[in-house]
């Protein structure tokens, strides 16, 4: 493996402030609560500020700033809003190195990854929906589709912007208005959006950030105020979240876990496969509800497949995120942290077979090395539940039958991979994996034009696309 | 001479194209909306409906994965089929509903018109709710909609015949099989249509049949772990709700009571196909 020196990218861009209020109508509020908590970098463990906890009353004042704010936002020419939203994708593209280094440092990933995939992501999927504001009676939706009012929205941690564009976006485009809540450990960016908002003059209300844990994500899906409720997270919050809004006019898209199968067949081009199945897994550290943490190989081509794998984990590096080198970053919590290793030690004792490559792990902040477990069963824990981290379970697979049999073999069904050079067995697999995303010689690609969401347990509705209208429309 | 005595029908359940009584053993009395006793009719039990729904999940495969040609000539044949009973159908529709001959006989039409034109979607809904998605780098990118799997529903209280062709034709139409509970009070009709799908190469099992208590039968479909999406269009508020809360155990597709009663004769739109398809976007790179 070549040396490299370090090469870290400057954090001087960006200027976080020692506490951050709520963006309610346009305006930082002091929380009606007590309760802050700090938010920290997760490779070193450094605070990098105070946010508040949102109260029920904070999320009462902002989902009323944001109703009173639709009647007039919904009733502006399409062309209008459209002006807004291209004015706030410009200005992401203005302030995209600031946003990537922050991002890095709230959430823990590779500055390569936060400034080559989430920023350009967040931009396009900002002027993407720019476009469709005063085209909504050609989406065949009807002549005059309605927006819905006020939507509730509750983002990951994994893609703190990118989850945050994907939500707003389409919402303001349709007329909404929306209250936000980001994640607990990753609001950096959600806060700066706020700022950018400001820039943009976006009429107060249009968007309202409410930070906050558990609770504030509660208080706003139950809210009697809001029209809509959008979340990205588990598949066991989205179950308590389907049931509070049971009985409600509330509409609901939920984008939850997955444990995708990546299936490589004995014709695959062998390098680009592992190419993919890396980046597959371990991109993002592994934090990605459509990871490919299941390799289902042929068995004919497995013990090349998982040598030539290994001799690539070994040239990863992990390490500062800043650093433009990195492949790996950092765990995003304590708490991740903890899940990825009771899963892995569960994979231990129920008889898989573990291996890491040689990786010098830093001595403060959260990591956790690239881990392959290979002669793992269906029923083994690490096989059926997600670990959101750098965790890979391989199995094999005689025939192409018992190859789509094993990857449907799974409640989730959010995306899938399939590695062949036949065209006719990659399709024949794509029609038969019960899945919303099927990349077939390739893996974790995002387009705003791509309409993005699951199947089974990993939730319903489309982000992105033309598909990623019907969730902010009363159709 | 005496006058002759009719042969009665016996009305059961229509589970994987057979027509089982219920194994409960039980039955209820179905009347005409004048009161008058019409029959004694099965009334589904929780295995009933577990054995429908493993009949439902049998048969997905090879309906999901007929062409959809196959599928449109399958539900326009049912079209046929009901065309031939019509005057059975309007006399169900008329004891049912009170109406007179001539209003039924113009519902029994409206039903047989609503599974010909959504006979004509099977092949056609892929070109409206499809894409082919011009992302920004070097791949071919297309969603399709795919069916959603099994689908429980449960079919409106009124409208006994028409209502229940509208609930059962956008699911299947597009290779979902289901399982419905049929109008409670009404439920004639609804083992008559039995007989017309076990009649027109439907394949067994693609549509089940239930009749009985639906505020029984109903929560133990929407907790069934194998059921995809629960259709609640005929179900009570309160109903509704307790399949809805079930529902989200497994995070079935949920399509709600509509907010104002529905017109059955209007336009239905695509809206009801599309409530029960899912969105698949398949990838691959272009190159040399």
């Amino acid at each position: 493996m070549f040396e490299y020196a370090p090469a870290p990218e400057s954090r001087d861009i960006v200027d976080i402030r020692p506490s951050y209020g709520l963006f309610i109508n346009g305006e930082w509020v002091e929380p009606q609560g007590e309760e802050r908590h700090k938010t920290i970098n997760p490779a070193t463990e450094e605070v990098l500020s105070e946010i508040a906890y949102a109260s029920e009353a904070d999320v009462d004042r902002a989902v009323e700033a944001a109703r009173k704010a639709f009647a007039t936002w919904s009733a502006l020419p399409g062309s209008e809003r459209a002006k807004y939203i291209f004015r706030i994708a410009r200005i992401i593209q203005e302030r995209s190195r600031e946003l990537a280094v922050l991002e890095s440092l709230d959430n823990g990933k590779p500055i390569r990854e936060s400034r080559d995939v989430d920023l350009p992501l967040v931009a396009a999927h900002f002027f993407y929906y720019a476009g469709w504001a005063d085209k909504l009676s050609h989406a065949g939706f009807g002549a005059d589709p309605r927006p819905l009012g006020v939507a509730g929205q509750v983002i990951p941690w994994n893609f703190p912007l990118l989850m945050l564009a994907w939500k707003i976006a389409p919402a303001l485009a349709c007329g909404n208005t929306v209250v936000l809540k980001p994640a607990e450990t990753t609001p950096l960016t959600a806060l700066a959006f706020a700022e950018i908002c400001r820039q943009a003059d976006l009429p107060p209300g249009v968007v309202n950030i409410v930070t906050g844990a558990g609770e504030t994500g509660a208080a706003l899906v139950r809210h009697p105020g809001v029209d809509k409720v959008a979340f990205t997270g588990s598949t066991e919050v989205g179950r308590l979240i389907a049931k509070t809004v049971a009985g409600s006019r509330k509409k609901l898209t939920l984008e939850l876990g997955g444990k995708a199968a990546n299936i490589v067949f004995e014709d695959a081009a062998i390098d680009q496969a592992v190419e993919g199945v890396v980046n597959g897994i371990f991109f993002n550290q592994g934090h990605v509800c459509c990871a490919g943490s299941r390799l289902l190989v042929q068995e004919s081509i497995a013990e090349e497949m998982l040598d030539a794998l290994k001799r690539r984990l070994s040239t990863l590096r992990l390490g500062d995120p800043l650093d433009k080198n990195t492949d790996i970053g950092a765990i995003n919590s304590a708490a991740q942290l903890a899940k990825i290793r009771e899963l892995s030690e569960a994979g231990e004792s129920e008889g898989a077979e573990r291996w890491s490559p040689v990786c010098p792990i830093p001595d403060r902040g959260f990591w956790f090395p690239p881990t392959v477990f290979t002669g793992v069963a269906q029923s083994h824990r690490i096989a059926r539940e997600e670990i959101f981290g750098p965790v890979l379970s391989v199995l094999t697979f005689r025939t192409p039958a018992e190859a789509i049999e094993k990857a449907n073999n799974t409640p989730y069904g959010l995306s899938a991979g399939v590695w062949t050079e036949k065209g006719s067995l990659m399709l024949w697999a794509a029609a038969r994996l019960r899945a919303g995303v099927v990349w077939s010689n390739t893996f974790n690609r995002f387009d705003p034009t791509s309409p993005f969401g699951g199947y089974k347990e990993s939730g319903y509705g489309r982000e992105g696309g033309r598909h990623g209208l019907e969730a902010y429309l009363d159709v | 001479m005496s006058e002759r005595l009719a042969v009665r029908k016996t009305y059961k359940l229509f589970i994987g194209g057979a027509f089982p009584r219920s194994e409960s053993g039980r039955s209820y009395v179905v009347t005409s909306s004048k009161g008058d006793f019409l029959a004694n009719v099965s009334k589904a039990s929780r295995k009933d409906a577990r054995d429908a729904v493993t009949a439902a999940r049998k048969a997905f495969p090879g309906w999901s994965g007929a062409t959809a040609y196959n599928r449109g000539q399958i539900l326009y044949r049912v079209a046929e089929m009901l065309e031939g009973r019509r005057a059975q159908f309007a006399a169900e529709v008329a004891d049912a509903d009170g109406v007179g001959a001539k209003k039924a006989g113009e519902l029994v039409d409206a039903a047989v018109d609503r599974l010909v034109w959504y006979a004509g979607w099977s092949d056609k809904i892929g070109a409206v709710l499809g894409a082919s998605n011009p992302v920004a780098g070097p791949y071919f990118n297309l969603s399709s909609p795919e069916p959603t799997g099994v689908v429980a529903v449960v079919a409106p209280p009124s409208a006994p015949l028409l209502g229940l062709v509208s609930v059962i034709a956008p699911v299947v139409v597009t290779g979902n099989t289901c399982v419905v509970i049929a109008s409670e009070r009404a439920p004639l009709p609804s083992i008559t249509l039995a007989e017309v799908l076990a009649t027109s190469d439907l394949p067994g099992g693609v549509v089940n049949i239930l009749t009985g208590s639906a505020a029984e039968i109903a929560p133990w479909l929407a907790g069934h772990m194998d059921v995809n999406a629960v259709d609640l269009t005929g179900a009570a508020p309160d109903l509704a709700v307790t399949c809805e809360e079930l529902a989200a155990e497994n995070l079935k597709r949920v399509l709600r009571p509509a907010a104002k009663p529905v017109d059955w004769l209007a336009d239905p739109g695509v809206e009801r196909m599309a409530a029960f398809l899912e969105t698949k976007t398949v990838w691959h790179p272009i190159g040399t």
